[in-house]
């Protein structure tokens, strides 16, 4: 195998795995936010507005982390700088 | 595959480059004070109001009660800012309906500008509320140890916002492009029914955290000076 096959090999096997446990965990800890935040719901109704907003913020504090992990496998993909440097060469 | 409206370039002289998300940002704009203004043109104090002053309204107070939860008490000095960041973001996603439209909050260009409006909004409420000394006190605000961990917090959040609405709306267009070429019809389409849901809970998200941010800004600057209007709070929260 040469240069360029190695590197695109490599990135699109760590561009799956990085996307795959970038999705894995943070679907995790989102489930147990959104449980929590229902129990907390259910035994304080009168809290529902504020316990949603702040839910929804720390949704989308969660999510961006899985959001890095695909702009990462994304930037892999399709803008490889090591790719570039050697098709390059 | 295009990742970004950016590649789409009309025009080009030098480094001034003239792409479509220029071009659809300054749409937007067109479209939205063109409308503000026709429908602010005569404005009415009455019972029977025409029914775009009532969307105004609504959308105005929504912003206004957010604002006020989140904890800054004088929202009419912070809706000029958060309120244009909140619908421009929203308008600019909730386009996507039309066909051929690439949304500019899909650029890493665009969100990078928001952000840096944000991260340089904070320092500038928080000046404005209690002068410099009283604003740069706050970063060394438990010890000064902390001081680095606050710089670095500051750079780190602003890069999340940035990277966090452009992971979101790209992710959005791309999950429809790879839809569209290995499955019928129907599935793109729910996916853009979620791409307007999830469009405008991440403008919300933005707007709320740029208003998080510089409530926190103002209120750390003031902690100490302020300290008889929080006991008038908490007596106001005894009686409600």
């Amino acid at each position: 195998m040469d240069n360029v096959t190695l590197i695109a090999v490599t990135s699109i096997i760590t561009a799956g795995f990085t996307t795959g446990i970038g999705c894995m965990f943070p679907a995790l800890s989102e489930g147990k936010s959104v449980a929590s935040a229902l129990s907390s719901i259910a035994q304080q109704p009168d809290a529902a507005p504020t316990i949603t907003r702040t839910l929804f913020v720390g949704l989308a504090m969660i999510e961006s982390t899985a959001i890095y992990c695909f702009v990462l496998s994304m930037i892999l993909i399709f803008a490889n700088p090591f790719w570039n440097h050697f098709i390059a060469k | 595959m295009n990742l970004s409206p950016d590649e789409t370039v009309f025009w080009q002289y030098g480094f001034i480059t003239i792409n479509l998300t220029i071009i659809t940002t300054w749409g937007l704009m067109l479209v939205m004070v063109i409308f503000s203004r026709l429908i602010t043109r005569n404005l009415k104090a009455d019972i029977h109001i025409s029914r775009w002053q009532g969307i105004l309204e609504i959308i105005v107070t929504g912003m206004k009660n957010q604002i006020k939860e989140v904890g800054l008490n004088k929202p009419e000095q912070y809706i000029g800012f958060i309120g244009t960041l909140f619908l421009f973001i929203g308008f600019a996603n909730l386009c996507i309906i039309f066909p051929f439209y690439e949304p500019p909050t899909g650029s890493l260009s665009t969100t990078a500008a928001l952000a840096i409006c944000v991260f340089l909004a904070v320092p500038f409420f928080g000046i404005k509320k209690s002068g410099i000394a009283g604003y740069l006190k706050s970063y060394i605000e438990p010890t000064v140890i902390m001081l680095p961990f606050n710089l670095i917090g500051e750079i780190s959040r602003t890069l999340a916002l940035a990277i966090r609405l452009f992971g979101n709306i790209m992710s959005g267009g791309m999950i429809v492009a790879v839809l569209l070429s290995i499955s019928p019809f129907l599935f793109p389409v729910i996916m853009k029914a979620i791409g307007l849901l999830t469009g405008m809970v991440q403008a919300y998200i933005f707007s709320i955290l740029a208003t998080v941010y510089i409530a926190a800004a103002v209120q750390n600057s003031t902690h100490e000076q302020t300290s008889n209007s929080t006991i008038n709070k908490t007596k106001e929260d005894k009686n409600g």
